[in-house]
C-alpha cells in the first residue's frame, strides 16, 4: 500500500478515519498538558495516575453494570484524582519522598484494580468482557462518539488554558511569587492537575494504562529541546503528540498484528531521540560540535601564545623560527598553523615561521582581555 | 489446607521477603520508581529469552531479562547525565519504550509464543504449584519455589556480606566513597539484585505486584522506625503478613491472588499511614494543631507582657486586637489558665509569676536561639520539641 492510497483511505474508511483522528487529538491534548507535567517535575505522575484509574473503571462497572465508556471514564477520573491527592498527602504529611509515594499509589491502586477485575470476571454477567482493554488499550475500539468526547475535552482544555495562561505560567516557574501576588495557587494547581488526570483517563482506552505515561511525557520532552519559551513548547508538544498519533496509526495499520498503542509510543520515542540529538541549542550533536570547535580554538590560542613566548625573546618580533620548534603539546597541528596564517597572525616561509605585528599584539593580549574575534 | 495452598503461600511469602530487602534500600535511596521502570522493561528481555529457551523458568531467561532491567537503569542514567531532561522524565521515557518493544515482539510472533502480556504483568500465582521441577524423575516441588528460593538465598547472602557498605552508601554517599567503597559498584549491585528479583518473581506474582511488594512494606516500615535493621525486619514482616493474609482474601473472593495481596498491602500501608505513632497523618495533624495553639499562646503571653494598660488587657479587646476567632481565643485563654500562666480579674488578664518567667525564657530563646533556655519546657510543649 503506497502513501497516497493510504491517505485516501484515511479520508474514506470509517474505522481508519476515526482512529487517526482520535489518536491525533489524544496526542495533541496529552502533549499540551504533558508540557506542564514535565516542567512541574511531575513526569511520573502520569504513570501513577493511569494505573490508579483502574479500580475506578472496575468500580464504575460494578455499580452501573454497564460498559458505557463514559461512566467508566468518570469512575477512572475519580479514582485517578483520589490517587493524585493521596500522593500529595503522602508527600506533604510524611517524610516519604515523592518517588515512594508515586510507586506506592501506582502499584497499590493497580493491584486493587486487578483484584476487582478478576472478581468481576467471576461474576455471572456476560457483559464484562473487554474491560481489560483498558490495560493495554485498543485503538481499534474507538468509535465516533469517543472522538467527539476527546475533541470536546480538548476544546475545553484549550479554553481553560488560554483563560488561565498567565496563572499557569507563573505558577509553573515561581509558585511562591504567585502566592504573594494574591493568586489562589491551590485552585490553579488543582485545575492543572485535574486536566492532566482528565487527559490521561481519555487516553486509557486508546493506548492503555502502561503506555499512557509516555504519551504524556515524550512529546513534551521532545518539545523542550527546541525552545525555552513555554507557549512555543506547548504548541510544539501538541504537534509532536498529534504526529505521533497519526504516524503510529499509519504504521500499525500497514502491518498485521501490530497494536497501535506501542507503535505510537515508539514513534513518540523517535521524536524524542531526534530532538535529543539534533536540537540546535541543546542537542547532543551540536553540543559535541561546539565542544570540538572550542577545543580547536583553545589549541590555536595555545600555539599563538607559545609563538609569542618565543618571539618575545627577540628584538625583531618577526624573526623567523623553525617549524620544528612547535610541537603537539602546544596544540600545534598543520591545520592550526594554516589557520593562523589565514588570520594573518603568522607568515610562513618554507620551513620557517614568523609572527606578524597583528599576531604579536593579539598574542600579547590573549590572556589579558577577552577577544571575541577568534571565536 | 491442601498441599498446593501451602505451596502458594510459601512462594508468596518468599517473594515478599525477596522483594522487601532490595525494596527497603530503593525507598531509602529515593529510587522507588526505578523498580517500576525495571518491572516494565524486562518484558522484551523475557520475550527474547523465551524465544531462545522456550521455558519461563529457565535461568538463562532470568539472566537475559535481568540484563534488560540493568540496561534500562544505564539508559536512564545516560539520559539523565546529558542534562536534557530531569531524572524522572528520563525514567518515564525509557520504560514505556522498552515495554512497547516487548508488546510488539509478542504481537508479531503471536503464533510461536505462548506468552501473554497479561501473564507477565499480572502473573498467576494459582498456577505456580502445577509447574513442577523434576530432578531425575522425582518431584522436588514447584519450579517457581526453587527459582524464588535461590534468588532469596543470594539476596540474603549479599545483604549480610555487604550490609555495612550498603548502609553507608545509602545514607552518606560521600563518606562511602572516601572510605573506599565504590558507590557505583554498590549501586549497580543493588540494581542487579532488584532486576533479578523482579524477573524471578514476575512469573509467580506478576511485575506490578513485585513493585508493590518492593515499595509498600518498606514505605510502611519507614513510617514506623528510623533504624535500618528494624526497618528491614518490619518490611519483611509486613510482606509476609500481606502475602498470607492476601492469599486467604483471594481464596474467599475467588479473585486474583496477586491483586488481593496488593490490596492487603494497601490496607496495611493505609493503617500505618494514618496511625503511625509519630509520623502518621493523624499524629502529624495533631502535632501541627498543638503547635499552632502554642504559637498563639506565646504570642498572647508576649502581648500581655508588653502591655501594662488595662484596656489592652481586657478579654474582649484581646480578641479584637490580636484578631483571633472566638473559639481560638478561648482555647488559648483556657490553656494559659490551666498552666497557671495568667489570672483573670474582672475581665482583665494579667500574667502570673510563672507566666512572666515563662515568657522571659521564651523571649530569651527566640532572641538567642540557644537550646539550653528551653530544656525544661520541652516536656510540656510540642513547639519546643522540634
Amino acid at each position: 500500500m503506497d502513501i497516497t492510497e493510504y491517505i485516501k483511505l484515511v479520508f474514506t474508511d470509517y474505522t481508519l478515519r476515526t482512529i487517526t483522528l482520535g489518536t491525533a487529538i489524544l496526542g495533541a491534548v496529552t502533549g499540551m498538558l504533558g508540557s506542564f507535567a514535565v516542567l512541574r517535575k511531575q513526569s511520573l505522575l502520569g504513570d501513577a495516575i493511569s494505573h490508579a484509574a483502574l479500580p475506578g473503571i472496575a468500580i464504575a462497572f460494578l455499580i452501573t453494570g454497564a460498559k458505557d465508556s463514559n461512566t467508566l471514564l468518570i469512575g477512572a477520573l475519580i479514582s485517578g484524582l483520589i490517587g493524585t491527592f493521596w500522593i500529595r498527602g503522602i508527600v506533604t504529611k510524611t517524610h516519604l519522598k515523592s518517588d515512594t509515594a508515586l510507586g506506592l499509589i501506582l502499584s497499590l491502586f493497580f493491584g486493587f484494580g486487578m483484584l476487582l477485575l478478576t472478581f468481576i470476571q467471576k461474576q455471572p454477567n456476560a457483559n464484562q468482557a473487554g474491560l481489560d482493554k483498558y490495560l493495554f488499550g485498543q485503538a481499534a475500539t474507538l468509535v465516533e462518539s469517543d472522538v467527539w468526547l476527546m475533541a470536546i475535552v480538548t476544546g475545553l482544555c484549550l479554553i481553560v488554558m488560554l483563560t488561565f495562561w498567565k496563572e499557569f505560567k507563573i505558577l509553573l516557574f515561581d509558585a511562591d511569587y504567585t502566592q504573594t501576588l494574591g493568586f489562589n495557587t491551590k485552585f490553579i494547581d488543582i485545575l492543572i492537575t485535574t486536566f492532566i488526570v482528565l487527559a490521561i483517563v481519555l487516553g486509557l482506552q486508546t493506548v492503555g494504562v502502561v503506555l499512557m505515561s509516555a504519551m504524556l511525557l515524550a512529546p513534551a520532552a521532545a518539545a523542550r529541546q527546541w525552545t525555552n519559551s513555554l507557549s512555543v513548547m506547548v504548541f510544539l508538544a501538541a504537534i509532536f503528540g498529534a504526529f505521533s498519533g497519526v504516524f503510529g496509526t499509519a504504521i500499525s495499520a500497514s502491518q498485521n498484528n501490530l497494536s497501535t498503542g506501542p507503535v505510537i509510543v515508539l514513534v513518540a520515542g523517535v521524536f524524542v531521540m531526534f530532538s535529543f540529538i539534533f536540537s540546535p541549542s541543546r542537542g547532543l550533536l551540536f553540543k559535541q560540535i561546539r565542544f570540538i570547535k572550542n577545543r580547536r580554538d583553545l589549541e590555536l590560542h595555545k600555539t599563538l601564545a607559545f609563538m609569542h613566548h618565543i618571539a618575545e625573546t627577540h628584538e625583531d618580533i618577526s624573526h623567523p623560527h623553525a617549524i620544528k620548534l612547535l610541537n603537539n603539546f602546544q596544540g600545534y597541528t598543520r591545520s592550526t598553523l594554516q589557520k593562523l596564517v589565514d588570520k594573518d597572525y603568522v607568515q610562513l616561509d618554507g620551513n620557517m615561521w614568523s609572527l606578524t605585528k597583528t599576531g604579536f599584539e593579539t598574542a600579547a593580549n590573549l590572556y589579558t582581555k577577552q577577544s571575541t574575534e577568534d571565536e | 489446607m491442601s498441599n498446593a495452598q501451602l505451596e502458594i503461600q510459601l512462594i508468596a511469602s518468599l517473594v515478599a521477603v525477596a522483594c522487601a530487602i532490595p525494596g527497603t534500600f530503593l525507598v531509602l535511596r529515593k529510587m522507588a520508581m526505578i523498580s517500576d521502570a525495571i518491572s516494565h522493561s524486562i518484558l522484551p528481555g523475557i520475550v527474547v529469552g523465551f524465544f531462545v529457551t522456550q521455558d519461563l523458568n529457565s535461568p538463562l531467561l532470568i539472566l537475559l531479562a535481568a540484563l534488560t532491567g540493568i540496561i534500562t537503569v544505564v539508559l536512564v542514567e545516560y539520559i539523565q547525565k546529558t542534562g536534557l531532561v530531569k531524572e524522572d522524565t528520563a525514567i518515564g521515557l525509557v520504560f514505556p519504550a522498552m515495554f512497547s518493544i516487548g508488546v510488539i515482539l509478542i504481537a508479531k510472533n503471536a503464533n510461536d509464543v505462548h506468552l501473554d502480556v497479561d501473564a507477565v504483568l499480572l502473573g498467576e500465582l494459582a498456577f505456580a504449584p502445577f509447574d513442577r521441577l523434576l530432578i531425575a524423575g522425582t518431584d522436588v516441588g514447584p519450579k517457581s519455589l526453587w527459582v524464588v528460593g535461590t534468588i532469596l538465598l543470594i539476596t540474603i547472602t549479599l545483604l549480610i556480606l555487604f550490609f555495612k557498605e550498603l548502609k553507608i552508601s545509602t545514607f552518606d554517599k560521600g563518606l562511602a566513597a572516601s572510605l573506599g567503597f565504590s558507590p557505583a559498584i554498590i549501586h549497580y549491585g543493588l540494581m542487579s539484585v532488584a532486576s533479578v528479583t523482579t524477573v524471578g518473581s514476575f512469573d509467580a506474582v506478576g511485575a506490578i505486584l513485585v513493585v508493590a511488594l518492593m515499595i509498600a512494606p518498606a514505605a510502611a516500615a519507614y513510617l514506623l522506625t528510623t533504624d535500618l535493621k528494624k526497618m528491614l525486619a518490619l518490611a519483611i514482616g509486613f510482606g509476609i503478613f500481606s502475602a498470607i493474609f492476601g492469599y486467604w482474601v483471594a481464596h474467599w473472593l475467588d479473585a486474583s491472588i496477586a491483586g488481593s495481596i496488593t490490596t492487603v498491602l494497601g490496607l496495611v500501608f493505609l493503617l500505618v499511614y494514618l496511625f503511625a505513632p509519630s509520623k502518621g497523618v493523624i499524629a502529624v495533624m495533631y502535632r501541627e494543631k498543638q503547635q499552632r495553639t502554642e504559637v498563639s499562646l506565646l504570642t498572647f503571653l508576649l502581648h500581655l507582657k508588653n502591655h501594662d494598660e488595662l484596656e489592652e488587657r481586657h478579654v474582649n479587646h484581646l480578641r479584637e486586637h490580636i484578631n483571633w476567632q472566638k473559639v481560638r481565643a478561648k482555647t488559648v485563654l483556657d490553656l494559659a489558665k490551666k498552666n497557671n500562666m495568667i489570672h483573670i480579674e474582672k475581665n482583665i488578664v494579667s500574667l502570673t509569676k510563672k507566666g512572666d518567667e515563662f515568657t522571659s525564657k521564651a523571649i530569651d530563646y527566640i532572641i538567642t536561639n540557644e537550646d539550653a533556655q528551653i530544656e525544661d519546657m520541652k516536656d510540656d510543649f510540642f513547639l519546643f520539641r522540634g
